[in-house]
């Protein structure tokens, strides 16, 4: 028997995830330890082996149990009757529980493991000629075809995003904007503490978080798929940031946190979460009591580091006014800055008019239309320019 | 003093006047015992930092407080040089003639000029018993603090360049609190043993009055407990916590106040909630909520 090491990885990496799987969190670090404690051992010895993989693999007490039915499920169904050994010639993989789609894919060039692979390559996008893809940037997303929807999707995850700035009270170790004594001092000393250049340092700056809070009530339900395929991609790409603070809500006739959902990458899978989450799709619209309860509850752990927060619905409100205005009035005071985001904006003629809406106006610092694609561009540069509120900066 | 099992735990803190549920009781015990770190959330004012004054007392050691803020950084969490000083020294030396880079440069960079900030502090033991550090309201701080602190914690140790790695004799007793501003990162709850303090039940903080106010009289303290109890379920932006109701049962007391009134309670609640609505809205619904109060007690 001579030993594959290609495909015993193979198995390590498929056994890994399958921890991951479960909820247990694994680094590549920790399964490159493993490999190399594989290494170290016989693996042909079943005892050695699985406690290699729980002393590098596990961290939690609170998986052991979880980790040796995951080890026991994972490598009998290689046949560990004759474990390990056996396992060595298997070729196949375990199917994967959920194939991981690739949402980034427009403008992407597939790695080289992907092109050999037969998995059917995103067409749409290349087919799109400029010309195609500008009549699509303007056609508004309620008059789409599926197909049309399809390719504006697949646009969404090529947009180029840039979130605004915040100045943090961090300082880095260059600019100009405070004396850096310390680096001062050192530099010194190559002249005999003679203070001959002054170092200097200055505030660095951070993405601001963003807090999208989205109606999924029955008139807005053209529009949101589209949205929240929006929001995903924003996800995607602050998260590939490094902005670890997107957060989502839908509302309806209740407030629904998305956020964890929408880390997924798969956009499928977590639009698909998203529907059983939120209950009241589709349904009526009281948006006061949704900003009440948020406000309540999440406006203090999510808001802080002034943070953007962006409406988007068409304000059809059975709710109170009153109440609407009260809550926009809290929101507005304790985020830096309150943008609607409206998809009748961009029907010709179109006047805020409604209950809801006028009560809201006041508290609203830009109201901004989200009807198409080139909307939703227009919008990704508006954050991109934002200077402070024009009226009491925060 | 070190207790040995979690009912010791319990009796020793109520000895230094802090009701601890059992459940708080049991995550300190193990913080001591274990040496890990305990991480505190809850609602503003229901004594997370409280316990850790206490611990330092029950401990009989010494309590290093690090208030977090965004942008702390190591000259103000850990260490800084005495800049003035060292520039002095430095003169000095050359009024001596001292010529030798070398020497200079040990003379300038000796512990004598350095600064010791609250986590550098910690790492001292003062007649064999390592200090209780406060790492407060560490949602406050940003991430690169929170990574700092990550590296501090499970090495006990810190690294000044022109010294040397210092490392604690014993480590130290460590608290943090959080109000959840911001999520902790995982990692950090990883090595924490954890615990939420909730809003104490009508008995508990009837006791904390008693413990806390000494001369409020009985019937006074059952009633105010009550009523804050009652507003606790109210809609409110901000509920009032322990803290609250300790100072509005010393006001009532510096009042001179036997018993709660409609009146009493409309002129002083400003003491319990600290928004404008909250107060518009309790105010309207006083005289029920004490006459349910009243009821209850």
């Amino acid at each position: 028997m001579t030993l594959s090491t290609t495909q015993l990885l193979g198995h390590v990496v498929a056994f890994v995830r399958s921890l991951r799987s479960e909820g247990m969190v694994v680094t590549p670090g920790q399964t490159a330890t493993f490999a190399r404690a594989l290494g170290e051992i016989s693996i042909f010895d079943p005892e050695a082996f699985y406690y290699a993989a729980q002393s590098t693999l596990l961290t939690r007490q609170e998986d052991r149990a979880k980790f040796a039915e995951a080890f026991r499920k994972f490598w009998q169904n290689l046949g560990l009757e004759r474990f390990p050994a056996e396992l060595l010639n298997q070729t196949t993989l375990p199917p994967k529980k959920e194939q991981k789609a690739r949402p980034g894919e427009v403008g992407r060039e597939p790695r080289s493991s992907e092109r050999s692979s037969n998995q059917p390559q995103p067409v749409v996008d290349r087919a799109l000629t400029f010309s195609d893809t500008e009549v699509l940037k303007q056609k508004r997303f309620d008059q789409m075809s599926e197909a049309e929807l399809e390719a504006a999707r697949k646009l969404l995850y090529s947009l180029v995003w840039n979130p605004p700035q915040r100045r943090t009270r961090r300082l880095k170790a260059s600019g100009k904007e405070q004396l850096d004594l310390r680096k001062s001092f050192r530099r010194s000393l190559k002249h005999q503490g003679e203070l001959v250049e002054l170092e200097r340092r200055s505030r660095k700056h951070k993405p601001r978080p963003i807090v999208a809070l989205a109606d999924v009530s029955g008139s807005m339900e053209r529009y949101a798929r589209m949205l929240l395929h929006f929001l995903h991609a924003f996800t995607l790409q602050q998260t590939r940031q490094g902005v670890r603070q997107v957060e989502s809500f839908t509302f309806g006739t209740r407030l629904t946190r998305i956020t964890r959902t929408l880390k997924k990458r798969s956009v499928d899978a977590a639009l698909s979460e998203v529907g059983q989450q939120v209950k009241d799709w589709t349904g009526g619209t009281r948006i006061g009591a949704c900003l009440h309860s948020f406000n309540q509850s999440w406006a203090k752990r999510v808001l802080g580091r002034g943070a953007i927060v962006l409406v988007i619905s068409d304000g059809w409100d059975q709710g109170e006014p009153e109440l609407l205005a009260f809550e926009m009035e809290r929101l507005q005071k304790s985020c830096h800055r309150l943008i609607w985001l409206n998809p009748l904006l961009g029907t010709p003629g179109y006047q805020p008019l409604t209950r809801g809406l006028v009560a809201a106006m006041p508290f609203i610092d830009d109201f901004l239309p989200v009807h198409n694609l080139n909307s939703l561009e227009m919008l990704v540069e508006a954050l991109g320019r934002l200077e402070r509120r024009p009226t009491n900066a925060r | 003093m070190m207790p040995s099992s979690v009912q010791e735990t319990q009796k020793a803190l109520e000895a230094h006047h802090y009701i601890a549920d059992k459940g708080l009781s049991v995550a300190v015990f193990l913080a001591l015992k274990l040496g890990r770190p305990l991480l505190l959330e809850g609602e503003p004012g229901v004594g997370k930092t409280e316990i850790v004054k206490v611990l330092a007392e029950m401990l009989s050691t010494r309590l290093i407080r690090l208030q977090c803020y965004e942008g702390l950084d190591i000259s103000h969490a850990v260490y800084e040089w005495d800049y003035a000083r060292q520039l002095m020294q430095i003169r000095l030396l050359e009024a001596s003639g001292e010529r030798d880079q070398e020497k200079v440069r040990h003379e300038v960079f000796s512990q004598e000029f350095l600064l010791k900030r609250p986590l550098l502090q910690a790492l001292e033991s003062h007649n064999g018993k390592a200090p209780v550090l406060l790492i407060d309201e560490l949602d406050r701080a940003d991430e690169e603090f929170e990574a700092f602190l990550l590296e501090f914690l499970s090495d006990w140790q810190i690294t000044v360049p022109e010294v040397g790695t210092l490392k604690a004799e014993k480590p130290p007793v460590v608290v943090i609190t959080s109000n959840r501003t911001r999520e902790i990162h995982d990692a950090l709850k990883r090595r924490c043993m954890y615990y939420w303090i909730d809003y104490p039940s009508f008995e508990k903080e009837y006791r904390i009055v008693r413990e806390k106010v000494p001369g409020v009289p009985e019937k006074l303290a059952q009633q105010a407990v009550a009523f804050v109890q009652e507003l606790r379920k109210q809609d409110l932006y901000k509920a009032p916590g322990v803290a609250e109701t300790l100072d509005w049962a010393s006001s009532l007391l510096a009042l001179g106040q036997t018993e709660l009134s409609p009146e009493v309670v409309e002129e002083t609640l400003g003491v319990l909630l600290k928004y404008q609505d909250d107060v518009v809205k309790a105010k309207n619904q006083a005289r029920d909520l004490l006459a349910r109060a009243q009821m209850s007690v």
